[in-house]
């Protein structure tokens, strides 16, 4: 009886501490979420709002081809900087994960994330300055003497803003793949060879199964927020490669149509959850009982 | 063997632009393109004649150290929570204050936007920015917290209010050391993170510009990127030192609760 009371006394604790940050989260997050539903359902002429309730945001953002076709073309090179992250990641986690010595891993993972860290917003800019036309890149390219002419696909345009945001959420990838490569049991690798199969099989068999749930981790952490960026279409993507998100941030700030923005987003932030649930569902049967 | 030598061409790409900054810093020439051109300090000397941007840096500072209070008050009520007994719908709470860190920034930045301005119809100023980068720094905060709490032995601050110890005296004078280097680390994350952010504050900045909002400004004008560069050189040198002194006391916090590191700070 007791000790049936210490637990209830605990929990109600347990309660009253998460409820801080938790009331926040939703004075700050779950609020401001709802009134960019509500929003999208208005209209708004200049600086009057009109609460009656409309499709016509949803009609227009939907109908539109300049609004489809960034949608479109926004969840294209999102994924497309997905792949190349998540494809460029994976031999990093792995050579951290099991070819280096107990000691040697926090170094380089301390080293992988250090950039991370830093200006986002002046590493954006600098690779403007590395893929330019007389960029960094073509410059020293030239003067190797392995090209005549700068390269000019790999500034303003979509390649350029998958280099840039697959440098800027390397991070985000690398950690959860090495954090599931690091809990995979050594022995069923022996196992695995001691049974005949190849250092090739092993790995196609034993090692990348059980590392999928960080490859979906990984995957989800880098094609959600990437929709959002601005930054990097507006510095490096050229007209060619503006994003979703830029038109958001012009409905907002320039145009004073915030309906539209929201009704925007959302439909951005629905087709980014639709994908990612979707990826989850087809990797179900890799990722176990612990979901996570 | 082939394996080592992509991780070190995988690190030349990550470093890249970091290691391009202080190049540019250094350049004498208005140009941000090879060949060089020879050395000055003229960018850097520069900095220290802006006027903007000395206002910048005041607010970014402001802004930086009171989010990076919060969000550590905040993060070390869940992650002190998250240590305690678990109840029904723990895992859905912890979630949703997770979430900011998959979250796309612009969707926090305009939904705060559109509160502040449309609803409350209230002006923007640097408490917009504090609340919002409060927000997000806050899974950061719980995440390095978690670290520094977990295997901490409850029984010795039971032992504290065993022996007369009240319940807050116990966790200021047992606990509260031994997560004291996560608490460091915590600060200096979050305080790094508000530092450079520049979605929501984009959206979110009033009269004042943090400094991130002033670089943004400066890149339109060719004629400013050499001291943008020079700027950015400072600011790289700041945050390395920062991370690097974070990193240190997140082991340490590590080492004190007995953990075996598992390196990074997500």
């Amino acid at each position: 009886m007791a000790q049936r009371f210490g637990v209830t006394r605990e929990v109600r604790r347990s309660v009253a501490l998460i409820s801080v940050p938790f009331l926040y989260a939703i004075l700050l997050l779950a609020l401001p979420l709802g009134a960019i539903v509500l929003f999208s359902f208005w209209t708004q002429d200049f600086l009057t709002i009109d609460t009656s309730f409309t499709l016509a945001n949803y009609r227009e953002a939907l109908t539109q081809p300049i609004y489809t076709q960034l949608i479109l073309r926004s969840l294209a090179i999102s994924a497309t900087v997905t792949v190349a992250t998540v494809v460029l990641a994976f031999p990093i986690a792995y050579f951290v994960s099991f070819h280096l010595p107990p000691h040697r891993k926090s170094l380089w993972l301390f080293l992988i994330t250090i950039p991370f860290w830093t200006s986002y917003l002046i590493r954006v800019f600098l690779w403007k300055v590395i893929l330019g036309y007389n960029g960094v890149l073509n410059t020293s390219l030239t003067g190797l003497g392995l090209i005549d002419e700068p390269l000019t696909f790999i500034l303003y345009n979509a390649n350029a803003v998958v280099i840039t945001l697959a440098h800027a959420f390397a991070p985000f990838a690398i950690l959860p793949i090495f954090v599931a490569l690091e809990k995979i049991d050594r022995s069923l690798l022996e196992a695995s060879r001691d049974l005949g199969e190849s250092r090739s099989t092993t790995f196609f068999r034993v090692t990348l199964p059980l590392a999928m749930p960080g490859v979906v981790a990984a995957v989800l952490i880098v094609f959600i927020p990437t929709i959002g960026d601005y930054v990097t279409p507006r510095l490096v993507g050229g007209p060619d490669g503006l994003m979703i998100a830029n038109m958001i941030q012009t409905q907002f700030l320039r145009l004073n149509n915030a309906p539209l923005g929201a009704a925007l987003a959302l439909i951005a932030m629905v087709c980014v959850t639709v994908i990612a649930l979707g990826f989850v569902w087809l990797n179900r049967r890799w990722l176990g009982g612990d979901g996570k | 063997m082939s394996l080592r030598l992509y991780a070190i061409a995988y690190l030349v790409f990550l470093y890249a632009p970091i290691l391009l900054l202080p190049v540019f810093a250094f350049n004498d020439g208005t140009i941000i393109a090879f060949p060089l051109q020879g050395f000055t300090t003229e960018w850097f000397g520069e900095l220290g004649r802006t006027a903007a941007l000395h206002d910048a840096v005041q607010a970014s500072l402001f802004i930086a150290v009171l989010s990076a209070i919060l969000a550590t008050c905040l993060g070390l009520c869940a992650a002190r929570a998250g240590t305690m007994a678990s109840f029904p719908g723990k895992r859905g709470v912890m979630g949703f204050i997770m979430l900011p860190l998959v979250l796309p920034e612009i969707i926090v930045a305009v939904s705060l936007l559109v509160v502040v301005v449309q609803v409350l119809d209230l002006g923007l100023s640097n408490w917009t920015i504090i609340l919002a980068h409060t927000l997000i720094c806050t899974p950061f905060c719980i995440a390095i917290l978690n670290g520094a709490f977990a295997n901490l032995d409850p029984s010795m601050e039971e032992a504290a209010i065993d022996l007369g110890e009240t319940r807050w005296g116990a966790f200021r004078l047992i606990t509260l050391p031994l997560v004291t280097p996560g608490i460091v680390s915590s600060l200096l994350i979050s305080f790094t993170i508000s530092l450079d952010e520049f979605i929501i504050a984009f959206f979110l900045s009033g009269n004042t510009p943090t400094m991130p909002v002033y670089i943004w400004g400066l890149l339109r004008f060719p004629e400013k990127l050499p001291v943008v560069m020079a700027l950015g050189t400072i600011l790289v040198a700041l945050s390395i030192l920062l991370l690097t002194i974070a990193e240190f006391y997140r082991r340490r916090g590590l080492a004190r609760a007995g953990l075996r590191d598992t390196g990074g700070f997500l």
